[in-house]
């Protein structure tokens, strides 16, 4: 629901961020640009896992569409920047909307397991279509503006990127379209039967996924003037996942609070051990046998309490 | 012409059929009830009817218009709404969210990612909800209403997609006799006054005498009899199967 | 190539091999996904510690006659063990839950197995050396052949004719297949689900186990090695139909001879090949080649 208070615990949260760089180091403010950049990728994942009940096991394909064409566009064809960043966006949701065509026309298990298949088919075009992509190696030297390569100013750039789609994103959850699609998920049979084309439903929840993955991954690659085949291997897309039932899939903000928490682990545990996927992993357990809901699922019922 | 026109209609489950060669015609505004006993075919007959099946024969039309193996959605758009034997709600959502939903798919405002859907039609619903009496539970949990409550809700949704034609698959089963009173009497006022088409299932036969005023029996998938409730009551063959057969449900 | 019969013989040999081995792994997975329905992702680190305990045992039988194959037989019954704790101390816990959930905690599983392995073996690639017996070549009459892997191939075939022995000949087996059709059917004649359940993950397990210490002497082993296995299995699953072994097998070998003649024919383009069967059989055949549509 758009209440007036989640409102301004938002706008609170985007005041809060815009001042990093006024109180921080570059340590911090390149941490929260990539916290940024995966919380966009985690909420356009929540659109289909949170909201559609649709367990796509290839999300990063969409990333890497818009990572790699981000970086194809602006360097090999030296694109102006806003046709290149806008046509990579694009081109992941055409993609997105090919792929998940067939992808919703299944259920469940095989849902899951075609969404992977195709990933898997990005990725392995990605590692060998070497002229394009530069293969194994990673595309790197990506042709970033002068005028967003520094730190900082890449740094609102996101911020005002991110705050943009996870308004856009909002309204959708919050819209019609989102309630019909929340609809499909609690109950797929019921919704047919007062009308909704399901199948269609989730396909738009699908490219709009895929749009915003596509966003994430084109700002991934401007931020790290690279990118690399790993970003379309399936582990990016079960990272993505973990990241969103970590923060909680039955909220907004859920999944993006789940990238910050992974990212920040990430960065304080590998410095500590190498054990550090150990550590996560028995994150995960306590998670799922414990917390199902996630951290945010954890927050709200404290504040319930707290009433 | 007939609302709805079932010809030679029949679903083999890989070699059991389960409805063989139905024929039957429904005029508008009738209240139509399909008695038989547990397994006779009466959930299929409808499962058939809505899309949820593909009959393996026979066609259907629906005010002059093949319905036949279109998908179930399209078949609610063209006017036809239906209940099902095992509740079939939306239980995590509220009351109200259940109607509202209904609604939003019923004016096609389904694919709108701008206007906020918690906004729409709120009036619509409360109205909705006020018809089946459920106006006092609009911000409760679906799942978590009693048995008889869920079963009104329901027909709120069915009724939400504005049908001609409504289907009702058991609408009392599992009520208590009171409840079975009530959600009757209910659903024969909306029907009179939303000048439904009704078309039911039924394992008791109180309930169908109360508001059918046509009926058919259907026994192993075939339709046995059809007519008045008097002709199909003084029918010999129904008599002889279905009250000879199940004397304590007609009792 | 093709004009080089001994050359394209030696490819069909490896394919084969590549596929029977494939197939022992694979067999394991669709087993556990066509009665568990759990996405097992943790199958392939599995498989990768049937590799690094077999290494262990290798070395620790060094002086025994047939230590190898102590060492195999070894590293099964560990990975029986290892799956009886999963499943017994947690994964059971989670068949009622959404599928998500499954797939999360077999990620978890990867994950801390994944760091075992490195603790215990390090980071270096190692290697088991051919068993006794297995060390040359054999003639084939058309040309010579490492023996070990027509070993790899007779163990898959092996493999194959007990497994289909036991789904189609035993009580047992009767249970498994049933559970893969229809749960309630079987709850409904008394059978105890939760022990075959528990029974069928142990020895899909075991079966990783095993497929990892026969493959390591003709693999390297090092960390990583589990999640390109894993998506090779998905596939040889996928192609063959969930939960069904001659499916697994068709699908091992299919992708066994797809990976040994692509690399000559379509050098670059073999790995986007496999990806493609494997979305086109999803998008048409999702139930496999050999496996039966789900009634609804």
């Amino acid at each position: 629901m758009i209440t007036q208070r989640n409102m301004i615990l938002l706008g609170i949260a985007f005041v809060a961020l815009a001042l990093v760089p006024a109180v921080s180091g570059l340590f911090l403010v390149y941490l929260v640009t990539e916290i940024m950049i995966f919380a966009l990728f985690a909420l356009s994942f929540n659109l289909l896992l949170g909201y559609g009940g649709l367990i796509s096991f290839g999300h990063a394909a969409y990333f890497a569409i818009g990572a790699y064409a981000c970086a194809v566009l602006l360097t090999t064809l030296g694109w102006p920047f806003l046709f290149g960043f806008g046509a990579a966006i694009l081109l992941s949701a055409v993609s997105a909307a090919v792929i998940g065509y067939f992808c919703v026309k299944l259920t469940e298990i095989y849902f899951s397991m075609l969404t992977l298949a195709f990933a898997q088919l990005v990725w392995a075009i990605a590692f060998k279509w070497v002229a394009v992509t530069n293969g194994d190696t990673g595309f790197t030297g990506v042709a970033v503006p002068g005028w967003m390569d520094e730190p900082v100013r890449f740094f609102y750039f996101t911020l005002i990127v991110l705050a943009v789609c996870a308004y856009m994103l909002w309204r959708i959850v919050n819209s019609a379209y989102g309630m019909t699609l929340v609809a499909t998920r609690e109950n797929y049979n019921r919704a047919e039967f007062i009308g909704v084309n399901v199948r269609r439903i989730q396909l738009v929840a699908f490219v709009l996924a895929g749009t915003f993955a596509g966003v994430a991954g084109a700002l991934f690659t401007l931020f790290n003037h690279a990118v690399f085949v790993e970003n379309a291997w399936w582990t990016q897309s079960a990272e993505v996942m973990i990241m969103s039932i970590l923060g909680g899939v039955g909220s907004f903000v859920g999944p993006a609070v789940g990238a910050a928490i992974l990212l920040i682990l990430d960065r304080s545990l590998a410095e500590i051990t190498v054990y550090w996927p150990t550590v996560l992993g028995i994150i995960l357990l306590a998670v799922l046998f414990f917390f199902p809901e996630g951290l945010m699922g954890v927050a709200k019922k404290a504040g319930r309490k707290g009433k | 012409m007939s609302m709805l026109t079932i010809k030679n209609l029949g679903m083999n489950f890989s070699g059991f059929k389960a409805l063989n060669g139905i024929n039957l015609e429904i005029e508008e505004g009738e209240k139509h009830a399909v008695l038989g006993p547990n397994g006779a075919g009466k959930t299929t007959f409808f499962n058939c009817l809505t899309g949820q099946l593909k009959p393996t024969d026979g066609v259907t039309h629906y005010k002059g218009k093949k319905i036949t193996g279109l998908t179930p959605s399209r078949i609610v758009n063209l006017g036809i709404a239906r209940s099902f034997q095992r509740i079939n709600i939306y239980p995590k959502l509220s009351v109200f969210e259940n109607v509202q939903v209904a609604l939003i798919a019923d004016k096609g405002m389904m694919f709108n990612l701008i206007r906020p859907g918690a906004a729409l039609f709120r009036d619509e619903t409360a109205k909705m909800l006020e018809l089946v009496n459920l106006s006092a539970e609009a911000d409760e949990t679906a799942g978590l209403m009693s048995y008889g409550k869920q079963k009104q809700l329901e027909l709120a949704i069915a009724l939400s997609s504005e049908p001609d034609l409504l289907l009702l698959d058991e609408p009392t089963a599992g009520m208590s006799p009171q409840e079975t009173v009530d959600s009757i009497k209910l659903i024969g006022d909306i029907a009179a006054k939303r000048k439904l088409t009704l078309l039911f299932t039924e394992h008791d036969m109180q309930v169908v005498f109360s508001i059918a005023d046509r009926m058919s029996v259907l026994h192993h998938g075939e339709l046995i009899a059809t007519g008045s409730p008097d002709e199909v009551r003084n029918n010999q063959e129904v008599r002889r199967i279905y009250l000879g057969e199940h004397a304590d449900d007609a009792a | 190539m093709f004009n080089n019969p001994v050359l394209t013989f030696i490819q069909l040999m490896n394919g084969i091999s590549l596929g029977m081995n494939l197939f022992i792994i694979a067999a394991g997975l669709t087993l556990i996904l066509g009665v568990l329905r759990v996405l097992n992702f943790a199958h392939g680190a599995f498989y990768m510690m049937g590799g690094y305990i077999c290494f262990s045992l290798v070395g620790l039988f060094a002086g025994l006659p047939g230590g190898f194959w102590l060492a195999v037989v070894g590293s099964a019954i560990a990975l029986a063990a290892f799956a009886w704790v999963v499943e017994t101390t947690m994964l059971r816990h989670l068949y009622d839950r959404d599928h998500l959930y499954q797939l999360l905690f077999t990620f978890a599983l990867v994950m801390i197995i994944s760091d075992l392995v490195r603790f215990n073996w390090g980071t270096n690639v190692l290697s088991v050396s051919l068993p006794n017996g297995f060390r040359g070549a054999t003639d084939l009459g058309i040309s010579f052949y490492p023996t070990y892997r027509l070993l790899l191939t007779g163990m898959g075939i092996f493999v194959a004719i007990s497994m289909w022995y036991f789904v189609n000949k035993t009580r047992a087996g009767r249970f498994v297949r049933a559970a893969r059709q229809d749960r309630e059917m079987l709850e409904s004649l008394g059978i105890n689900v939760g022990r075959v359940y528990m029974l069928v993950f142990v020895a899909g397990s075991a079966l990783a186990g095993l497929g990892g210490a026969l493959a390591a002497p003709a693999v390297s082993l090092a960390p990583g090695m589990d999640a390109e296995i894993i998506v090779q299995c998905f596939i040889i699953v996928i192609i063959g139909g969930l939960g069904s072994l001659g499916g697994a097998f068709v699908g091992a070998l299919m992708l066994g001879l797809l990976k040994s003649f692509g690399v000559m024919l379509i050098p670059n383009f073999e790995i986007v090949l496999i990806y493609l069967m494997m979305v086109i059989v999803l998008m048409f055949r999702p139930w496999g080649l050999l496996g039966k549509p789900e009634a609804k």
